[in-house]
């Protein structure tokens, strides 16, 4: 009895231990924070190639779904918990952080970054107070995807620079479903970064605005109305069934396998729907500007996925360096070696809309390039409006009412209630929240 | 032909075999698919109609492999749920034994207390959990994942232990301190001895569910101590075609414990009565 | 009696650890939290802590969800309740019967237990629901219908399935396990005497089930009131507010923009109710857990 105790005693000890010990590295180790999408995937496999020349770092990637990513790093961030030495953020909190000095700022950057080469409005979307707080890994705006034998088939002709009206035109005539094709695919998922980013987009095409110069919500507006009311019914009318369900991945593969007939999404998808192993469709794929309406402004938007130091972190220094490799030139030049020169990160960098290589290897660049130039986060709509973003508000309640405002919406296209219900709701929500945040009484 | 009782029960024992057989496919169903789509290429995997015939890769396995640290997910969610396991048997174990045994007018009480601390959404409390685990330095630490899950499960433990201790007549208790054993001895070589169908059981829940814990492993750590349920939130969403990824990396991520569980199925089976038997 | 007193004391001793970890597992999160409940403090605004009362309990309760989160609470552990009770002892009464491969059809039946709460929801998200490429809407298919859009037209019956899958098999192992230690002889007895399979059900396996069943209450109940990873990874709450429940209903309002003071005043909220339908609880299950 007395030995077998004591051998339980002793496998007991042996767990604690276990569990207690943690093992000491002999050399820096940065954690790194990350989305598990394909231009970041590809980069953590390309980053072996970093830890080589540098022998003295380790990366350890934590890779997340977007949600379950922003909620940590939020978290870790604001808690000062320090757990990662660099995070994945996007183009909305980058500013909102850099105020709250949250963010290493990034003024010392070698001449060889060339900071000058990147897009001015990415740049501005990443600073706060002309203070540069992350470097943009690739930046997006939206465009129109559709298929080009569908169209030549049906007789039809995408124009360049489509309306919603000519859109939900095409939507309906390539509309079969008994076949498993859909005229329209678009997000319907609930989500700031889902739906509402290009609900947001329409609405401002619509000529709509968030708020007025006095920070009062204008859901309850005739634009609103009229966006979210054509939405429902191209959407609910011409969309693939579940779209309610369905945010940019699901598009994504419905797309992909030839299941829509145009698609109004991100452009940095051109690079998978044109990818031969991973499409069904990549030869018969178009690309159109983002529809506009009553305006251009804002009808396409502007989004950057960027790397940033916490303060808290304890390596800033090795951080910095890795950042900046992973967003150079250079690490553009190791991507087109490895995957080809269509793989290259899109959207940040000049010189990469420079490169005539670049520009015949990839068919949706021109129009990536336009897109990017139009988008305008500083005048963003038809109105003039207090806020900076285009299809985000840049202010910290944001990701909560546009949340909740996406639900009402989604429930109006699963058909659960009305459009005027929905925007009656999405407006008593969004001045709830305002007065909570002190913007309005 | 008059059916003599022989082929009667045959036939009772065929229809429910069949019946049986139904019932259980369907609900083992979907982890069947999802195995199955896990050796599909991706476009094959949305193929409609469903394949159930293909030529199967292992592609999709060496991709993840390649790219995350499987093993390190795999060990810390081993360690963490026997840990907790563990260590919340030795605390449970004492506890059941004073109720059942020493019963005082607020055991009762104190049990329905214990089990009422379980229906605390973990969302309402997490940032005040968040912030003393930074200050006490235990976040990304598999001994601050291994305390939450014991506590977390500590609630139903005493409870299932305290159902079993009820069973054991208290005169083999009486007997055993007439030969001067003392309150270590009696638990040691009386009580748990008797009830180890019972505390196997308990032990078993109590890993299955730190194993399939979610909420804390993901908030709580990063990397150093991330479990395999932050492994699945790595292939929950990604772009493009994904079902027979995700499905891959949802076979690594409950093979484990689901052969775990079958081999222990009939210690299950024995001792999760709740003391209901006689 | 000097023995029974040194051992009454020696028992208050082996319980202390157990209930001095729970209490501070307990006590500290929830003064933390109540503390936390009455002032402004928003992780993403720091600086600021001011007292403001009651005000963030009068947003909690003032918001249009608030309802619909408790009425949807309710529904959810109602109906996996029913579900998992009801064909729970169907099919304990059903495999324990004999048949050929009863061993691999329990192993079969069990599985889903198993199965982490998040992969869970994804494999039916994905692989079942979809109304695409999802195998149910195949299943339609064959029979002509059109595919339901699950998560769109029955979101709240699609969560309730989802859960019922992972519970189901715990009802039918608490049960099995309860209908095997059922006294033979007393059924042979019963049969002789020429009752039929559904008097001895009634009249046999139902008392002696009593018990198992009440457990199997208790512990789903505590767990269901708390459901989330299902319905984060599914439906995030919605369309609307018809999947939101209070779990996520707190984790939607107030975590998701860190406004830890309405965290704090939502949690408050639920442990108030949970502390109800523990109430409830112990009137319903606390004579049988205490009987003997």
């Amino acid at each position: 009895m007395q030995t077998s105790n004591s051998r339980t005693a002793l496998a007991v000890a042996g767990v604690l231990s276990v569990t207690i010990a943690s093992s000491a590295f002999a050399q820096t180790t940065l954690t790194i924070g990350t989305v598990n999408n394909g231009d970041m995937v590809r980069m953590e496999r390309l980053a072996s190639v970093y830890e080589e020349q540098n022998p003295g770092i380790t990366l350890d990637f934590v890779v997340l779904e977007e949600n379950v990513l922003r909620q940590r790093m939020t978290t870790d961030i604001a808690a000062g918990s320090g757990q990662f030495d660099i995070m994945t953020i996007g183009s909305y909190e980058t500013p909102i952080w850099g105020a709250n000095e949250w963010l290493v700022p990034l003024d010392d950057l070698p001449a060889s970054y060339e900071v000058d080469d990147l897009f001015d409005s990415v740049r501005d979307g990443l600073s706060h107070d002309g203070t540069l707080y992350a470097l943009p890994f690739y930046a997006e705006s939206s465009m129109t995807y559709y298929r080009t034998d569908l169209f030549a088939e049906a007789g039809l002709d995408m124009p360049e620079n489509p309306t919603w009206d000519q859109v939900r035109d095409f939507a309906q005539t390539l509309h079969d479903p008994s076949n498993d094709q859909y005229g329209i695919c678009l997000r319907g998922l609930a989500g700031w970064g889902e739906n509402m980013a290009l609900v947001s987009t329409m609405v401002n095409a619509f000529g709509g605005r968030w708020f007025d110069m006095d920070w009062e919500p204008q859901l309850d507006s005739a634009e609103w109305n009229e966006a979210i009311s054509f939405y429902v019914d191209l959407l609910g009318n011409y969309g693939p069934p579940g779209a309610s369900s369905n945010g940019f991945n699901e598009n994504l593969s419905l797309f992909n396998s030839g299941n829509c007939a145009m698609w109004v999404d991100a452009t940095v998808a051109g690079a998978f729907v044109t990818d031969t192993s991973d499409s069904r469709v990549y030869d018969s794929v178009g690309f159109a500007a983002a529809p506009h309406q009553v305006t251009e402004k804002g009808s396409g938007w502007l989004w950057t996925w960027a790397l940033a130091i916490p303060t808290s972190s304890q390596n800033q220094e090795e951080a910095t360096d890795f950042i900046a490799w992973a967003t150079s030139q250079e690490y553009s030049e190791l991507v087109a070696a490895e995957d080809g020169i269509a793989a290259i990160p899109p959207g940040t960098r000049q010189s990469t809309y420079a490169n005539d290589d670049y520009m015949a290897a990839a068919p949706f660049a021109a129009m990536t390039l336009a897109q990017m130039e139009k988008a305008d986060p500083n005048d963003p709509t038809l109105e003039p409006v207090p806020y900076t973003g285009v299809q985000f508000v840049a202010i910290s309640r944001f990701q909560s009412f546009g949340t909740n405002v996406g639900q009402q919406i989604a429930g109006a296209l699963a058909g659960n209630m009305t459009v005027e219900q929905a925007l009656q709701n999405s407006q008593q929500t969004v001045r709830r929240e305002m007065v909570r945040g002190g913007y309005i009484d | 032909m008059l059916l003599n009782l022989h082929s009667h029960n045959l036939m009772k024992t065929l229809l429910a075999t069949v019946i049986c057989w139904t019932v259980a496919l369907l609900i083992f169903f979907p982890i069947f698919w999802m195995v199955l789509t896990s050796f599909k290429t991706e476009i094959a995997a949305i193929s409609m109609p469903p394949q159930f015939i293909f030529e199967p890769t292992l592609d999709n396995y060496r991709r993840i492999f390649e790219r995350t640290n499987y093993t390190r997910y795999a060990w810390n969610s081993v360690v963490v749920s026997v840990g907790s396991s563990i260590l919340g048997m030795i605390i449970a174990v004492p506890a059941a034994y004073a109720m059942a045994f020493y019963p005082s007018p607020r055991t009762k009480g104190t049990l329905l207390w214990m089990l009422s601390t379980k229906m605390l959404p973990p969302v309402g409390v997490l940032i005040p959990i968040y912030l003393l685990f930074r200050d006490l330095s235990l976040l990304d630490t598999r001994l601050g994942l291994t305390m939450i899950f014991m506590l977390m499960n500590l609630p139903i433990m005493v409870w299932m232990i305290y159902t079993y201790f009820r069973e054991i007549p208290p005169e083999i208790l009486e007997a055993s301190r007439m030969d001067g054993a003392n309150t270590r001895e009696e638990i040691l070589k009386v009580v748990v001895p008797m009830s180890k169908g019972g505390l196997a059981a308990s032990f078993l829940l109590a890993l299955i569910l730190s194993w399939n814990e979610a909420f804390w492993s993901l908030n709580l750590t990063a990397s150093r101590a991330a479990t395999l349920t932050a492994f699945i939130a790595s292939y929950s969403n990604p772009e493009g075609l994904f079902w027979a990824r995700l499905s891959a990396a949802s076979t690594l991520a409950v093979a484990p414990i689901l052969i775990f569980g079958w081999l222990s199925m009939k210690q299950l089976v024995r001792g999760l009565t709740f003391g209901a038997v006689k | 009696m000097a023995t029974h007193n040194y051992n009454r004391s020696m028992a208050r001793w082996l319980l202390m650890p157990a209930v001095l970890l729970l209490i501070v597992w307990m006590a500290v999160p929830l003064s933390m939290t109540i503390y936390y409940s009455v002032l402004d403090f928003n992780l993403l605004m720091p600086g600021m802590r001011d007292f403001v009362g009651f005000e963030n309990y009068v947003f909690f309760f003032t918001d249009p969800s608030f309802i619909a989160g408790l009425r949807n609470t309710l529904v959810l552990v109602g109906s996996v309740l029913i579900i998992t009770i009801g064909l729970g002892t169907l099919i304990a009464v059903l495999i324990d019967q004999p048949f050929y491969g009863r061993n691999i059809v329990r192993i079969l039946v069990i599985a889903p237990f198993f199965i982490m709460p998040t992969v869970n929801a994804l494999v039916w998200k994905n692989l079942m629901f979809h109304p695409v490429n999802g195998f149910l809407s195949f299943v339609y298919r064959v029979f002509g219908a059109t595919p339901v859009d699950w998560f769109s037209q029955y979101p709240m019956l699609a969560i309730i399935i989802i859960v019922s899958w992972q519970w189901l098999p715990f009802a039918i192992l608490i049960l099995m396990t309860a209908l095997q230690s059922m006294d033979q002889q007393q059924v042979e007895a019963a049969r002789l005497e020429g009752a039929g399979p559904v008097a001895v059900f009634r009249h046999i396996a139902i008392p002696h089930l009593q018990r198992p069943l009440v457990v199997v209450l208790m512990i789903q109940t505590i767990f269901l009131l708390t459901i989330f990873a299902e319905i984060y990874t599914t439906t995030g709450g919605g369309p609307g507010t018809q999947t939101t429940n209070l779990a996520y209903l707190i984790f939607h309002q107030a975590l998701l923009q860190f406004d830890v003071g309405m965290a704090s005043a939502g949690g408050i909220v639920a442990v108030i109710l949970a502390n109800i339908v523990a109430i409830f609880l112990i009137r319903v299950v606390g004579k049988t857990l205490a009987e003997h």
